[in-house]
C-alpha cells in the first residue's frame, strides 16, 4: 500500500487557515444552516414539492471543504447538495426559486432540490441516483487532467453510495489512470432508515483505498477547521501529482433523510440525535472564535441576522418568480 | 470510391474525426493495445497515443460514467460497448446521466457523448449475449439512436454522432463488421435523422434497418420472383425517426411490413405502425405487419436459433399477407 496515508484518527490541523477565513467559515455554515431552515418551512407549506435533503448538522463538511479549492475548481454532489451549491457562489435567490420550482431557479425548475446546476461556477450538479454522480467526478477530473488545466474535482457523497459497485469500478479506475479528483464520502451512519453496520461488511470507509492503493484519510466532519486541512493535503495530492483521494468524513444529520422522512424513531433514538447536536459544528466554530475574542455574541447575533434576512429575501423571491412558460416543458431535451 | 468493409468505414470515422478535433478520445475495454475486440479501433493506439485510446478495465457502468463526467468537462467521448449486451450494466449512466443532463441543468451542460458497439444476435451466442437494444434505447428522451446497415452509412453516421452535441447511440453488428460496400471518398457525411430507399419499389414497403437490411433486401428479390415490388426502407436512424420517409413510401405502396431484430413487444415496429394508423390510416390497403425476433430468448441451437430471427421467407410471407396472397 505504497500510496496510502491512512490515519487511524481524526487528524489534528496542522494547517490552519488564516484567522479572516474563520469568520468566512461561520458565515458559509450559517448561511447554509438557516437556509436549510427555510427550506424546511417552505416545505411544510407546500412551496417545495418533491424530495428535499436537508444539509442541517453536516455544514462543516462542505464549508472546510470548499475553503480549501480554487474557485474554477469542479464539485459535484448528490441530492443532498444545497449547501455545496451555495459555497460554489449560486446565490440563495436562484437556489430556493429552484427549490420552488420557479423559472428563476439555477437549473431553470426543471431540476429541483435534487438537481442543482451551476456549470459556469464548475458546479456540476445534484444527482439523485445513490453513487450514480460518483463516475462522474472521476470523468471531470479525466477531463482536467486531458487538458492540463489543473482542475480538482471534489466528489460528496454519503456512506451509503459505498455499497454501490459503481464506487468501485471509479476507485479502481482514478486510482489507475491517477486522476485528480477527491472522493470525499459524508458518513452520517444512516442511509435513510439503515444504519451502515447493519449493511457493510467494512465498516471503516477508509479502509477501501487499500483495495485501490489510493491515499485516505478520516476526517472529523464536525470540525470545520479539521475538514479545511484534510481536504487541502488531498487537493494537494491532486493538483500537484494528480492522484486520487478517498476522505472518510465522520458527521451526522440532525434532520430525516429527506423532508417526509422522520428525525428520529425506529433507526435512531431522540437520545443520540441530542447527543450529535452537542458537537454542533456551528456552535464549535462560534465557540472557538469567541475564546479567542474575534467575536462576540453581540456580533454574532447580528451577523446570524444579517442571514436571516438573505435567507427570507431569497424565499420571497423564490414565492414571486414566475413557473417556467409552458414552452418550457420541450426545451432542453436536445440542442440544435 | 472505395470498397470498405463496415469495420474499416468505422475505422476511418474515428481516425478522421480524431485528427479533426483534439477533444475526441476512444476509451473502452481492448480498444488499444488489443487493437479492439472486432478491430474497429485497429491502428488508432499508434497514431493517437494511450491518452486518447484508453484500455479500460471490465468496468461497464463506471466507465461509461467516467465518459459523461469527461463529456461534462468539455470532452467528446466515444465510448466504445465491446457488445451491447454488456451495455446493460451501463444503463444508468446512458440514461440517468447522459440523456437527462440537459434537460435538469436546465439547458447548462452539453452532452456530446457517443455510446457504440456492435448490437443483436450474431451466431449462436446464446441468450446473453445476442439482443437487440434499439427499443431500450429509442425509449429515453435525450438519445439519439442511428443504426447504420451499410459501410457507407456506419461511416457517415459515426462522422456525425461524434460532431453531435448531444448523447448519440450507435448500433452496430458484429455480423456486419465483414460487409463489404462502396464509401464516398473525403468527407462523407450522414445526418441523423434520415431513411433511405434502398430499393425502390410500388406494392409494398419493408421498413428495415441494420441487419435487417440485408434481410430485406433478399426478400424483396424473391417478391420480385412473384412479380411484387417491394420497396426497401431503411431507417438508419430509429431517434429521431424519419416519419415524413415512412408515411411517403406508405402512401405509394399502400402496404408495409415492419423488420427488426429486436422482440416484438414494445418494439421498434410497434411504434411505427402507430405512426402509420394514425397519419397514413386513409392510404392502408391492409393491416401492417411486423417480422422480430421470436419473443423468447435467443437459444443457443442453431436449428432454433435460425427459427427465432427475422428472415427473408418470414417477410416475404408477411408481405404476400399484406397483399392478400395468402
Amino acid at each position: 500500500m505504497t500510496a496510502t496515508a491512512r490515519s487511524a484518527k481524526p487528524a489534528a490541523p496542522s494547517s490552519a487557515p488564516p484567522p479572516e477565513l474563520h469568520l468566512k467559515m461561520l458565515r458559509q455554515m450559517l448561511l447554509i444552516r438557516r437556509f436549510e431552515e427555510q427550506a424546511a418551512e417552505a416545505y411544510a407549506l407546500g412551496k417545495i414539492g418533491g424530495f428535499c435533503h436537508l444539509y442541517i448538522g453536516q455544514e462543516a463538511v462542505a464549508v472546510g471543504a470548499l475553503a480549501a479549492l480554487r474557485d474554477d475548481d469542479y464539485v459535484i454532489c448528490s441530492y443532498r447538495e444545497h449547501g455545496q451549491a451555495l459555497l460554489k457562489g449560486i446565490s440563495p435567490n436562484a437556489i430556493m426559486a429552484e427549490l420552488f420550482g420557479k423559472a428563476t431557479g439555477c437549473s431553470k425548475g426543471k431540476g429541483g432540490s435534487m438537481h442543482l446546476f451551476d456549470a459556469s461556477r464548475g458546479f456540476m450538479g445534484g444527482h439523485g441516483i445513490v453513487g450514480g454522480h460518483i463516475p462522474l467526478a472521476a470523468g471531470l477530473a479525466f477531463a482536467s487532467k486531458y487538458q492540463g488545466n489543473e482542475k480538482v474535482c471534489v466528489c460528496f457523497f454519503g456512506e451509503a453510495a459505498v455499497n454501490i459497485g459503481a464506487f468501485h469500478e471509479t476507485l479502481n479506475m482514478a486510482s489507475v489512470w491517477k486522476l485528480p479528483v477527491i472522493f470525499l464520502c459524508e458518513n452520517n451512519r444512516y442511509g435513510m432508515g439503515t444504519a451502515f453496520e447493519r449493511v457493510a461488511a467494512v465498516t471503516d470507509i477508509v479502509e477501501h483505498a487499500c483495495s485501490y492503493d489510493m491515499a485516505a484519510e478520516l476526517v472529523d466532519g464536525m470540525n470545520v477547521l479539521t475538514m479545511y486541512d484534510a481536504t487541502r493535503r488531498a487537493v494537494e495530492r491532486a493538483r500537484k501529482q494528480s492522484h486520487p483521494t478517498l476522505l472518510e468524513v465522520r458527521t451526522y444529520r440532525y434532520m430525516g433523510h429527506s423532508m417526509s422522512d422522520p428525525l428520529h424513531g425506529v433507526y435512531r433514538t431522540k437520545d443520540e440525535v441530542e447527543e450529535q447536536k452537542a458537537r454542533d459544528p456551528i456552535a464549535q466554530l462560534a465557540g472557538k472564535l469567541k475564546e479567542d475574542g474575534v467575536i462576540d455574541q453581540a456580533a454574532l447575533d447580528a451577523l446570524d441576522a444579517e442571514i436571516h434576512a438573505e435567507v427570507e429575501a431569497a424565499v420571497k423571491f423564490a414565492d414571486e418568480s414566475p413557473d417556467p412558460e409552458p414552452g418550457e416543458l420541450f426545451t432542453d431535451v436536445l440542442v440544435d | 470510391m472505395a470498397t470498405l468493409t463496415y469495420r474499416d468505414a468505422l475505422n476511418q470515422a474515428l481516425r478522421e474525426e480524431m485528427q479533426r478535433d483534439p477533444n475526441v478520445f476512444l476509451m473502452g475495454e481492448e480498444v488499444g493495445v488489443y487493437q479492439g475486440a472486432y478491430k474497429v479501433s485497429r491502428g488508432l493506439l499508434e497514431e493517437f497515443g494511450a491518452k486518447r485510446v484508453v484500455d479500460t478495465p471490465i468496468a461497464e457502468l463506471g466507465f461509461a460514467g467516467i465518459g459523461v463526467g469527461a463529456a461534462m468537462g468539455g470532452l467528446r467521448p466515444v465510448i466504445e460497448f465491446m457488445t451491447w449486451n454488456f451495455a446493460v450494466l451501463a444503463l444508468d449512466q446512458i440514461v440517468n446521466s447522459a440523456a437527462k443532463m440537459l434537460y435538469m441543468s436546465g439547458g447548462q451542460i452539453r452532452m456530446p457523448i457517443v455510446f457504440r458497439g456492435p448490437n443483436g444476435a450474431a451466431l449462436q451466442l446464446g441468450s446473453q449475449h445476442s439482443q437487440a437494444w434499439e427499443s431500450w434505447v429509442a425509449h429515453i428522451p435525450g438519445l439519439k439512436v442511428v443504426a447504420p446497415a451499410t459501410p457507407a452509412d456506419a461511416k457517415g453516421l459515426l462522422k456525425s454522432a461524434i460532431r453531435d452535441n448531444n448523447p448519440v447511440i450507435v448500433l452496430e453488428g458484429e455480423m456486419l463488421y465483414n460487409m463489404k460496400g462502396e464509401v464516398p471518398d473525403g468527407e462523407h457525411i450522414v445526418p441523423i435523422g434520415l431513411a433511405e430507399i434502398k430499393r425502390p419499389g410500388t406494392d409494398v414497403t419493408l421498413v428495415c434497418h441494420s441487419k435487417t437490411l440485408a434481410v430485406a433486401l433478399k426478400a424483396a428479390d424473391q417478391l420480385a420472383e412473384q412479380n411484387v415490388s417491394a420497396e426497401v426502407l431503411d431507417l438508419r436512424s430509429i431517434r429521431p425517426l424519419d416519419e415524413a420517409a415512412i408515411l411517403e413510401s406508405v402512401k405509394k405502396t399502400n402496404r408495409a411490413v415492419v423488420v427488426e431484430e429486436g422482440w416484438p413487444h414494445a418494439g421498434i415496429g410497434a411504434q411505427i405502425v402507430d405512426l402509420i394508423q394514425r397519419d397514413a390510416f386513409d392510404d392502408l390497403d391492409a393491416p401492417v405487419q411486423r417480422v422480430t425476433q421470436a419473443d423468447v430468448p435467443m437459444p443457443y441451437n442453431k436449428v432454433l436459433e435460425r427459427a427465432a430471427k427475422a428472415s427473408p421467407e418470414k417477410v416475404v410471407a408477411a408481405a404476400r399477407r399484406v397483399l392478400y396472397l395468402e
